[in-house]
């Protein structure tokens, strides 16, 4: 990796810098960031990353309609990721409320929200990919994609800002075309998934573009609060799944992907093994799905929280994600708030950027993996 | 006498809700200097809650961060009623997997305590946003401009009183 150390000092004793303007309109930041960028000639002084271009309020509009209005929004922060979303917000209700939530709608929660994840890495692959100059992989990463968004609009109704998971249970019990489907999908992508290592993962000018690019430490990771792919992939085996377990993750057997080197090859790793091990998990929740209802018995339509604070977190695609209610017994709760992972993941940047080449730091900006509404909400 | 079969009876979630009357668990994080208290996860989604004086709050961000606990968030809450604002330090630790949170009051009409960006560079964004939303001043932040809202803003949203 090249990286020019004493940068500042360089910029500080008289060397002339300039400043470029990457975004907010860039294919580069997938979504409305913008980055200030001084520069040493190819070299990065400081990048400033400048968020809020698409800013919507959403924890205020938490406070002015109730707790089953509120759930539409959750799935329209990380779009690529709304099942996830939507489990923290009614995950936080279910437990003020103590809502006991019938197994059966855990376990298609937890098919419905791995096969999220999946179709969520397949797009920042194929995105990803398209940075570095590849341009074939979007193709098949859209397509396997596809396949998903299918499956899913089957049960859903939706394609991508899915509102499935309500408070106490499910919008609707799956059919067997979906339970067929699912399965056809995880004995597809399988070797689909040994094709992209083949094809993409093994290839020697990916690797030259990754491997030691953008080296991001555990402690970098801590004091910034950075989550999900880009703490495990500095060797931290950090998964909310596993550190504060959540629906019935417990019952099923998969592996915390990590990688210790820190760079963009790494946090690349750590996504692709994921989907493998979504796919275990999905498997497991198929062959023990229980049958029953997919509803609590009396949830009642308006609901009105017992009053204190009430948190709850999940391993969304790109991290650690939590929603926090205070409620003060009312029908609308008194503040909502949403920590997102990309927000932490992002700002890192500064810090990890620093002296890089101008190409060097778009690949480490691709390897966080950032959604831009996550960020800015 | 003959019943019909009962159905198969499924397994009980992870999650279910203990009882109301059960104690608070003990305080799990006894070795650091703070009045931590233990708080059942399954009902609160944290272990353990302290509320601290709003000058001690760089302190105690220090004795999180010796004891190998990762920012998670910082946020506000404005109780209008009590005129207080209060301040929300979250952390996790990335290792043993528990919760800890840090909370501080401040007078309403003069919303300004410390900044803890020079413990944890993260703190840094999160104190901006707060800043935008409840204008919360944290005295020696490097940078306190508006970070979601636009860069003219004067109105701070979540406030109770705000009206647009």
């Amino acid at each position: 990796m090249i990286v020019k150390e004493n940068i500042a000092t360089d910029a500080e004793t008289g060397r002339e810098t300039f400043v470029i303007n990457i975004g907010p309109q860039h294919p580069a930041t997938h979504g409305v960031l913008r980055v200030k960028m001084t520069m040493d000639g190819e070299y990065i002084v400081r990048a400033e990353p400048v968020v809020g271009y698409i800013h919507r309020m959403q924890e205020k509009m938490g406070e002015n309609r109730t707790y089953a209005q509120y759930l539409p929004n959750t799935s329209r922060i990380d779009y690529l990721s709304a099942m996830t979303y939507t489990h923290a917000f009614v995950g936080a209700v279910e437990r003020a409320a103590r809502i006991q939530v019938p197994p059966r709608a855990e376990y298609i929660r937890v098919i419905t929200s791995e096969l999220n994840r999946i179709s969520s890495h397949l797009v920042w692959w194929g995105a990803f990919l398209l940075d570095l100059g590849g341009f074939t992989p979007l193709l098949y990463a859209f397509d396997d994609r596809e396949k998903i968004l299918d499956l899913l609009e089957g049960i859903t109704g939706s394609r991508l800002t899915y509102s499935y998971y309500r408070i106490g249970g499910l919008y609707n019990d799956v059919d067997d075309a979906f339970l067929k489907g699912t399965r056809e999908f995880v004995h597809h992508m399988r070797p689909r998934l040994k094709m992209y290592r083949d094809l993409v993962t093994d290839n020697i000018i990916l690797r030259k573009r990754l491997e030691n690019i953008g080296p991001i430490s555990a402690e970098l990771c801590r004091k910034y609060g950075a989550t999900g792919p880009v703490l495990r992939g500095s060797g931290v085996p950090y998964d909310v799944r596993r550190a504060e377990p959540y629906s019935v993750y417990p019952e099923f057997d998969f592996l915390i992907p990590t990688f210790p080197e820190g760079d963009s090859m790494a946090r690349y790793r750590v996504r692709m093994e994921e989907m493998a091990q979504s796919l275990r998990i999905i498997e497991q929740a198929l062959d023990k799905l229980p049958a029953g209802p997919v509803m609590a018995d009396k949830v009642p339509r308006v609901l009105k929280l017992p009053a204190g604070d009430y948190c709850y977190a999940v391993e969304a695609a790109r991290g650690r994600f939590m929603v926090c209610i205070v409620s003060d017994n009312k029908e609308i709760p008194y503040r909502v708030k949403l920590r997102t992972p990309c927000l932490s993941n992002l700002s890192l940047f500064e810090e990890a950027s620093r002296g890089l080449l101008l190409p060097d730091a778009l690949a480490v900006m691709g390897s966080l993996d950032l959604v831009i509404p996550d960020i800015d909400r | 006498m003959s019943s019909p079969a009962p159905e198969p009876k499924p397994a009980a979630p992870a999650v279910s809700p203990p009882g109301a009357s059960a104690p608070p668990p003990p305080n799990p994080l006894p070795q650091i200097a703070l009045p931590f208290q233990g708080v059942d996860h399954a009902l609160k989604g944290y272990h353990a809650d302290a509320t601290v004086a709003p000058d001690q709050v760089v302190f105690a961000a220090e004795q999180m961060d010796r004891a190998g606990f990762a920012i998670d968030t910082i946020t506000g809450v404005d109780w209008i009623a009590q005129q207080q604002m209060e301040i929300v330090y979250d952390f996790f630790h990335p290792v043993t997997g528990l919760r800890a949170v840090v909370r501080t009051r401040v007078p309403r009409d003069n919303p300004e305590l410390p900044t803890i960006s020079g413990v944890f560079p993260g703190a840094n964004w999160h104190e901006r946003e707060t800043h935008d939303f409840f204008g919360i001043r944290f005295a020696g932040h490097p940078n306190l401009t508006p970070f979601l809202l636009p860069e003219d803003a004067d109105y701070h949203p979540l406030r109770k009183d705000f009206t647009s």
